[in-house]
């Protein structure tokens, strides 16, 4: 399978992921309309990742005009310029399908505050 | 027409120029070479030898040696191309590099042995009602008429062997052409196992 690898190498992206799960991103995500590019950012929160290597994806789960909307990313697409972070999570489940059924309040998720000295030690 | 001999190593995915993701097989192309010519006068029709992926030379009966030119080293697939186009002579090497600028491909191969199968996966035949008392449902239905012919006519759609036969897949867009690692992209499936061999030739009907 060394041919495959090799082709699945050269498209990953591995700088895309900055994120976990739990927290709130904003997806820049460049859009083409005929002949005219534009860049869509798309702000929610990830509630999953899934697969390996190229086929990476994660989902962004947001509340649209007070209807749920969720949509799924591949990790490795050219059309993804940067995913930013806007607020850590702290949370117990590698998914959080669990937000679906959850309204308001409860489908808050904790944000993460980091210790100074935890940041140090990640970042060492 | 342009011939090649390749090896099916597996399938993957690749985002194409317009940021979507397309479905792909990778092909191993080594250079093949030129075993043999047939031509017009000789053979009674012009066609190329080519071979693929040596083989020792212990394993080869001799006189199956005997068969390829001098300084050539036995092949494990030894495939005949009719109507050849590039032009070439016994003992040259066909690189990946012929199908540089063909758009689209056919693709053959033997397929995946599927065993002993029914005539829905077999055929396609539709099948009958799952519920309401039915009790006709994966079966083949009338093979044929009564008195006359008082017989099941030949080749009658049945259940039996499928695949593990030859089979080619038209028409495959070619996604990306590699002529120094030998690897060949293709767009969609390819009949066959991982590492058997396939033919590519360019697309008959484009």
């Amino acid at each position: 399978m060394d041919l495959v690898r090799m082709v699945e190498a050269e498209q990953e992206k591995p700088e895309v992921e900055n994120f976990r799960i739990g927290d709130t991103v904003k997806v820049h995500f460049n859009i083409v309309e005929g002949k005219t590019e534009r860049v869509q950012v798309y702000e929610g929160l990830v509630i999953a990742k899934n697969h390996s290597g190229v086929r990476r994806s994660f989902t962004v789960r947001k509340i649209s005009y007070g209807v749920g909307v969720e949509r799924i990313f591949p990790l490795a697409s050219p059309r993804i310029q940067k995913v930013e972070v806007v607020r850590r999570g702290r949370i117990r489940r590698a998914k959080l399908y669990y937000i679906r059924g959850r309204v308001g309040k409860r489908a808050k998720v904790a944000e993460l505050i980091r210790k100074k000295s935890d940041i140090k030690k990640a970042s060492e | 027409m342009i011939g090649l001999i390749g090896k099916k190593v597996g399938m993957s995915q690749v985002f194409g120029e317009d940021g979507r993701l397309m479905p792909v097989t990778v092909i191993e192309v080594e250079p093949n070479i030129v075993v043999g010519k047939r031509t017009q006068e000789k053979d009674g029709y012009s066609a190329v030898v080519l071979g693929a992926f040596d083989q020792k030379e212990s394993r080869v009966a001799k006189p199956v040696l005997g068969q390829y030119p001098e300084g050539v080293s036995p092949k494990r697939c030894v495939r005949e191309f009719r109507d050849f186009a590039p032009d070439c002579s016994v003992g040259e090497s066909v690189s990946l590099a012929v199908l540089e600028n063909v758009g689209f491909v056919d693709v053959a191969g033997t397929s995946k042995g599927k065993g002993f199968q029914g005539v829905m996966k077999r055929h396609n035949f539709g099948g009958g009602r799952a519920t309401h008392g039915s009790k006709f449902h994966r079966e083949n239905g009338s093979t044929g008429m009564a008195a006359w012919p008082s017989r099941v006519i030949k080749g009658t759609k049945m259940a039996g062997r499928m695949g593990g036969e030859r089979s080619t897949s038209q028409s495959l867009r070619v996604v990306r052409v590699d002529a120094e690692k030998g690897m060949l992209l293709v767009k969609g499936a390819v009949p066959g196992t991982r590492n058997s061999y396939v033919f590519i030739s360019n697309a008959k009907k484009k």
